[in-house]
């Protein structure tokens, strides 16, 4: 059963992502990027990752998609016919494909349960998560407890962006009410 | 499941590289930013399917001693990466409307072109 909608959903990205390739309406582009988001987000339940499909499909298909739309509303609805070759591109991430590909035949086998990923670290946290925590959702507890600090961090960073967008779109305002200063 | 084997992975390997040619290949910044979401999405996938075990359930713990969760590493390094790339995303579509003001057109093209003749 796992099979078969590893199969389709991987199917239906590839077919999502070569679509968001080719199309040139970008209300469409964003549409299509929402839905490979919605995609990925219900990958990761088949992956086990709760916790991570609720934020892929929030942020990635639902915030994400806003701001998308919201900019292409300030800068228009289309993308020009590409002008240049795609030949160099196209052998860039051919070649890279490649070499990615090459470096993941060493690595353990798709679900491995003896892959050292599951070896280390991880048991300590599912072992003590209960007795130390006292709530079951392990990933909740690694990072709003154990690795309380880094999520810090993180607003930190979600802050530090939210004022770059504001600095950078703050002046907008001002300079189309005197247009002949910025001509 | 286990009969995919590696093959999982080339397949985000793939994604990853459609992403990547949106990115490089096509000169709308705003298509450049997709293609940056669709490569960035693929990598989540592919870290994330390393913390798989068969069998596995959802690092949430029951009362039952037998049951075999999935790595919940993985899963907690991801969830601070789609949030901080939705923040980066947020900054290039900000630089991107800041570019059309300037320059008044969004293709990386005409805008090199621009700052060549200038």
């Amino acid at each position: 059963m796992n099979l078969v909608l590893d199969i389709a959903l991987l199917a239906l990205m590839g077919i999502v992502a070569i679509a968001i390739i080719r199309l040139r309406d970008l209300v469409a582009v964003t549409m299509l990027a929402s839905i490979y988001s919605l995609l990925a987000a219900t990958m990761f339940v088949i992956l086990d990752a709760a916790d991570v499909a609720f934020t892929e499909a929030a942020v990635g298909a639902g915030i994400s998609t806003v701001l998308m739309l919201a900019a292409l509303n300030l800068t228009g609805f289309t993308e020009k016919a590409p002008l240049r070759s795609a030949f160099v591109p196209v052998l860039i991430v051919i070649a890279t494909g490649l070499v990615l590909g090459y470096g993941m035949m060493d690595l353990p086998r798709y679900g491995d349960p003896s892959a050292p990923i599951h070896l280390h670290v991880a048991p300590k946290y599912l072992q003590d998560t209960g007795p130390e925590i006292g709530i079951p959702n392990v990933v909740t507890a690694v990072l709003a407890s154990y690795r309380g600090y880094d999520t810090l961090g993180e607003t930190t960073v979600i802050f530090t962006a939210g004022l770059g967008v504001t600095l950078l779109l703050s002046g907008r305002r001002r300079r189309r009410a005197t247009p002949e200063s910025s001509s | 499941m286990s009969l995919l084997g590696i093959v999982n992975y080339w397949v985000f390997v793939a994604l990853m590289m459609l992403g990547f040619y949106a990115l490089i290949a096509r000169g709308h910044l705003v298509k450049k930013l997709v293609g940056l979401s669709v490569f960035q999405a693929s990598v989540f996938l592919f870290y994330i399917s390393l913390g798989k075990v068969d069998g596995g359930e959802p690092a949430i713990l029951v009362d039952d001693p037998t049951t075999i969760y999935s790595n919940p590493l993985p899963h907690v390094l991801i969830l601070t990466a789609i949030v901080v790339g939705v923040a980066t995303l947020a900054v290039g579509l900000a630089l991107a409307v800041r570019i059309r003001e300037a320059y008044g057109t969004m293709e990386e093209d005409e805008i090199t072109e621009m700052d060549r003749t200038a």
